[in-house]
């Protein structure tokens, strides 16, 4: 009797096991609850660990297709880690996906936040010697982190020699501080309009080549 | 207590809006709008510093720890620190899903084509950029033996993380482990 029971209680078990591996929705929440339990420096320093994630593990999106949802993360404002889980989420399942995922990104800080919050004060953390040494490697390595995707997207994005000059003028403007010139904002609207007068420039001309045909 | 709670929201539901460019640029929005409030005497410009370095030191958005930190200190309540989270991230997010939806709605037009073939570069160029502005003292120390230090931890990750599929949440951790073994 106790072994019957037992065996239906462990196939039930198992059954919603699966069932929970299986569901796309709680996979994007702990995708990012991780992604977002370990991003050190914004949302830039993400974009290696969703590449690993979400294109070289799970292969919910290619690698470009990556790259134009990041594009539509940084030109909306907010933030960027939560933009780019949102639109993720959303180009997955919809909107319930981009909830699943943005609240993954958000809870582990906001946890680990509200605790700091309660139970600490800031100085007992930002005097602590062990802590201080911690950070003091993990922050060159985000650093790295942010490194890495700079490569791997160019590749992806198709720079050529011809093309190369443009990420890196936007790089060195930017970096720069000049008013105006160094805001990011500025480089999105005129690549974008400058890929579109380029896209519908080229097309003409073929389409002229065709009538000449 | 209302009002606090209200302009709270009011504080967050602008920092969201128009925070464009990242947690840094978002960080003077959130000076302007909360440090030195009459609403807020608990957050001072000291609270603030403390926000940014606990910030640096825990994981997350810089956005997301503010207003999880400040609407608790703010109310001196968990329900603050969570009405204050949820109106920094709701108006965005919203924004968010109308761009994707827009965009993959006419995903074969010729705007939206050309405009993300021309975007493609630019994103790189500003993943660089980011890369390169967080090459500074924070992140690097001051000292020679320091910076030498943290250039070593920091081309060894970029190694690790390049060539090989070892995950960049072991590089962090690994980061972590020799930073507190040799700083």
């Amino acid at each position: 009797m106790f072994e019957k029971i037992s065996v239906i209680l462990h196939s039930v078990s198992q059954q919603m096991v699966m069932k929970l591996k299986d569901n796309i929705y709680l996979q994007l929440f702990s995708t990012f609850f991780k992604i977002g339990s370990f991003t050190f420096g914004g949302g830039w320093a993400m974009i290696s660990i969703i590449q690993r994630e979400i294109v070289d593990k799970h292969h919910w999106i290619e690698e470009e297709e990556f790259l134009d949802l990041l594009a539509i993360a940084q030109s909306m404002p907010g933030i960027l880690a939560v933009n780019i889980s949102t639109v993720i989420g959303d180009r997955l399942r919809g909107i319930k996906g981009s909830v699943a995922a943005a609240l993954g990104t958000i809870l582990p800080s906001f946890i680990i936040i509200l605790m700091i919050a309660i139970f600490l004060t800031p100085d007992t953390i930002k005097n602590d010697p062990t802590l201080t040494a911690i950070f003091k490697g993990i922050r060159p390595a985000v650093v790295a982190l942010i490194i890495a995707p700079v490569i791997t997207t160019a590749k992806s994005a198709g720079i050529n020699l011809k093309t190369v000059i443009i990420p890196i003028a936007v790089a060195l403007l930017i970096y720069s501080g000049w008013p105006v010139i160094s805001n990011p904002v500025v480089f999105i609207v005129l690549g974008a309009l400058g890929g579109y007068l380029y896209f519908t420039h080229r097309h003409m001309e073929q389409r002229m080549e065709e009538k000449e045909c | 207590m209302l009002t606090t709670y209200l302009r709270l929201i009011w504080a967050y539901l602008q920092i969201g809006l128009f925070g464009f460019g990242g947690g840094y640029a978002m960080l003077s929005l959130i000076q302007r709008l909360v440090v030195g409030n009459d609403w807020c005497p608990t957050i001072t410009s000291q609270t603030f510093t403390d926000i940014v370095a606990i910030s640096q030191m825990t994981p997350g958005p810089i956005g997301i720890n503010s207003a999880t930190y400040i609407g608790y200190v703010a109310t001196g309540s968990v329900l603050g620190s969570i009405v204050a989270t949820f109106t920094v991230v709701l108006p965005p997010f919203v924004l968010m899903l109308c761009a994707s939806h827009f965009i993959a709605r006419h995903q074969e037009s010729a705007v939206i084509k050309g405009s993300f073939m021309g975007l493609r570069p630019v994103v790189v160029g500003l993943i660089a950029s980011a890369a390169l502005l967080l090459m500074n003292k924070e992140n690097f120390g001051s000292t020679s033996m320091e910076v030498i230090k943290s250039v070593a931890i920091c081309l060894a990750s970029l190694g690790t993380v390049y060539f090989t599929k070892i995950h960049p949440i072991l590089v962090i951790i690994a980061a972590g482990i020799i930073g507190y073994l040799i700083f």
